[in-house]
């Protein structure tokens, strides 16, 4: 007789307190047994992170841009942080995704460029060169199931050539004319190859810089994890330039005369 | 040296009953025969400068570096075997990476200066091993503003306001003597170096050399880089007639 | 994400450091729990790193306290290896190396603040990733989510002493009035060239804020007491 009514009704392991020793509340569970009901964890997660990178090629070379904001999962928590970051003398990295993990992406490559300057043998490090190098890193490292996690844009300016690629913590990698990383690529690519695709060689910098401000702005508008807080990085024949913390215009006023949900009118 | 010959010189780890160690005074025999090597630590940054003895003309001109770049803002120049000038200025630049890992910050020219010594150190201990045959000249401008050092084969490391090693130093010490190092500006101090290295080098006895410089302080944005091409050409010329008027 | 342990010791925490034109003020609560019991009331969690490097703690009580002592040995080595007290850049940068190559085994978010002579007073937060920012003021742990509008809307640059140390005491006071996780005393210390100071505020002598009626209730319809009689029973 099993004396916990709790117990009644439910399939019984005779093999296993026979007697129906264990407390109400430690019912021994008989049914089917699934080894990954509670999933096996390999890789961490992102904590403080980054949202869109967005880049665009233009006349001159390369622009990027990428708001201030570091969340801590819905907590704006560093409203002050640069997630561009150049890269020797041709190159710029943008990151979206964890910040700690960037932080250390930027410590691999003052590694690299020191180490590259040491050699002192006229060889400069150029963007073709730190994505590949990055692909690899991000490649090995998504391997060991210990991957960096982030999506990375590559851009840059060498020897009259521009160059634009995007690589990520899986280590996949591809390259187009525009390219944005997390909510951008669903929001600001679209508006970037309306603007940018057959006009690469026409695209001014003032056009290029509208072009961003603009898809900053939507994403402003729609991404719950930006900041109206931004910069925007060139990559030119003159070299590489980051820009101060821009302002993002945004125009709130169309609302206010809006009233309820449907019918309603006041 | 008189004791060559009694059987203390084989190894680097068997003093003489004198208490010497053969094996170290031999690598500074190495360290004498090479070109000479200086360095002046003035008042915003640091020179080095070589006298780059040229054994063939087959050499492309510029080849086989004796001044190595350590880090953004390290310098070192060797004289002696230049392989193991090679060897150590790849453990400077480990060094410089390990430091900076552990300790978030730039490595000061003390810090790699005095790992140098120890490493250099290690190499005098052991029969498997031989000392090594250089004496480095390491210079840079840090936290602390410029300093310049000498690491030398025993393993001894000492701070220096102007540095001379190998065939030239003594004439070296003596002009670096002269000068008002702490009041020089650098690139005062690049003309002054290129004029002693000149000074130093001895026709009669070799034929070619080439001067090589490099610079650090204020006026290269605390970058160890060679002195550019129209300042050596300019200090080059200023050294040569500075020879003919010192005759 | 459950971070802690089974059984760990966590500290619930509200923590805080603030600089100032000639030091920081660092700052925190005294409560330590084991799931809702409070472990220990008195806890301090202001850690000394070195002369006039301090941390303040956050997450688990074993890990922060075994990153502590290895970064505060390894700036004792840092010491006597140059001849000069470490930068704060330099202890913060050893606390970000653990945090980070460990991030899988520790849970431990840490403000590290003091005062050093490359450039004077800084402060900076390592969060739970293993990241490292620098930060005019940081607040951490569970109570600093409870009081980040009334950071940004009270904070300004160019506080002299006395205006920082009230503000981190008011600013903890209100977190630990909201966050169960975070109570008891306040300890504070102001770290400058010229030295250390400890400060103390009692947990029975905290600054109080609103405390008037936060629920309103009672009968919705008054009670009807006049006029009206006992029905009588024959």
């Amino acid at each position: 007789m099993d004396h916990f009514p709790t117990n009644w009704g439910r399939p019984r392991n005779d093999a296993f307190d026979a007697y129906g020793t264990h407390p109400i509340h430690q019912r021994p569970y008989n049914g089917p047994k699934d080894a990954f009901a509670d999933g096996v964890q390999h890789t961490q997660q992102p904590i403080v992170t980054g949202t869109s990178v967005l880049a665009i090629k233009y006349k001159d070379g390369i622009m990027m841009a990428a708001d201030n904001l570091a969340s801590y999962g819905s907590l704006a928590r560093f409203k002050d942080v640069q997630r561009l970051c150049p890269v020797g003398q041709y190159t710029v990295i943008g990151a979206g995704g964890d910040m700690s993990d960037f932080q250390y992406i930027q410590h691999i490559m003052e590694e690299l460029t020191i180490d590259e300057n040491s050699a002192q043998d006229g060889h400069e490090l150029g963007p073709v060169e730190i994505h590949e190098y990055m692909s690899q890193v991000m490649y090995a490292r998504r391997s060991k199931m210990d991957p960096l996690w982030n999506s990375l844009i590559i851009g840059g300016f060498k020897d009259g050539k521009r160059f634009l690629s995007y690589v990520d913590l899986l280590g996949t990698t591809y390259s187009a004319s525009t390219l944005a990383t997390g909510y951008g690529s669903y929001i600001a690519q679209p508006l970037l190859r309306k603007a940018v695709e057959g006009y690469e060689d026409i695209l001014t910098e003032e056009d290029a810089r509208k072009v961003l401000e603009n898809s900053m702005r939507v994403l402003f508008y729609r991404d719950a994890r930006s900041l109206n807080k931004y910069q925007i990085a060139t990559i030119t024949s003159a070299g590489v330039n980051i820009s101060d913390s821009l302002h993002l215009e945004t125009s709130w006023s169309f609302a206010e005369g809006i009233r309820g949900y449907g019918a309603q009118t006041q | 040296m008189t004791s060559i010959g009694t059987g203390y010189d084989l190894s680097a780890s068997t003093y003489s009953p004198d208490g010497r160690i053969f094996q170290v005074e031999y690598a500074n025999k190495a360290v004498e025969n090479s070109g000479t090597a200086i360095g002046l630590r003035v008042k915003d940054g640091v020179v080095l400068a070589v006298e780059k003895l040229v054994h063939s003309k087959l050499l492309v001109p510029g080849a086989n570096r004796r001044i190595q770049t350590i880090d953004r803002h390290i310098g070192l120049a060797t004289a002696g075997l230049l392989a193991d000038g090679r060897s150590i200025s790849n453990r400077a630049r480990d060094e410089g990476a390990s430091i900076r890992s552990t300790f978030h910050e730039q490595a000061t020219v003390k810090a790699i200066s005095q790992r140098l010594g120890m490493f250099a150190q290690a190499y005098t201990l052991y029969s498997s091993v031989r000392p090594f045959g250089i004496s480095t000249i390491i210079g840079g401008v840090d936290k602390n503003g410029p300093s310049l050092y000498i690491i030398e084969p025993s393993g001894v490391c000492l701070g220096y306001h102007g540095a001379a090693v190998g065939k030239g130093r003594q004439l070296a010490k003596t002009e670096l003597e002269k000068l008002k190092l702490s009041e020089l500006s650098t690139r005062e101090a690049v003309m002054e170096a290129a004029r002693i290295i000149y000074l130093v080098h001895d026709d009669n006895k070799e034929k070619e050399f080439e001067l090589e410089m490099s610079w650090i302080g204020s006026e290269t944005n605390n970058l160890h880089v060679p002195v550019p091409s129209d300042l050596l050409k300019e200090a080059e010329t200023k050294a040569k007639d500075a020879l003919e008027n010192f005759e | 994400m459950n971070r802690l342990k089974a059984g760990e010791v966590n500290l619930g925490t509200s923590i805080m450091a603030v600089q100032f034109d000639k030091g920081v003020v660092i700052g925190a609560d005294s409560r330590t729990t084991t799931g809702s019991y409070i472990a220990n009331r008195v806890t301090d969690k202001l850690t000394h790193i070195h002369d006039r490097i301090y941390c303040c703690r956050s997450g688990s009580a074993a890990d922060t306290q075994a990153v502590a002592d290895n970064v505060h040995y390894y700036l004792q080595i840092y010491t006597q290896l140059n001849g000069t007290p470490p930068p704060v850049e330099v202890a913060a940068g050893m606390f970000q190396k653990i945090c980070y190559e460990n991030k899988d085994a520790l849970s431990a978010g840490i403000i590290v603040a003091g005062w050093d002579k490359e450039v004077g007073p800084s402060v900076y937060n390592i969060p739970l990733g293993g990241g490292l920012f620098r930060q005019p003021w940081a607040i951490g742990g569970s109570g600093s989510t409870y009081v980040y509008g009334y950071c940004d809307a009270t904070y300004q640059d160019g506080w002299g002493r006395d205006e920082t140390v009230d503000f981190v005491r008011n600013t903890l006071a209100l977190a630990m009035s909201r966050d169960g996780s975070s109570g008891g005393v306040i300890r504070m210390c102001v770290i400058t060239e010229d030295g250390v100071e400890r400060m103390f505020v009692p947990g029975n002598e905290l600054p109080k804020f609103w405390e008037g009626r936060e629920v309103l209730s009672g009968p919705a319809k008054k009670l009807v007491t006049e006029g009206v009689m006992p029905m009588s029973v024959e």
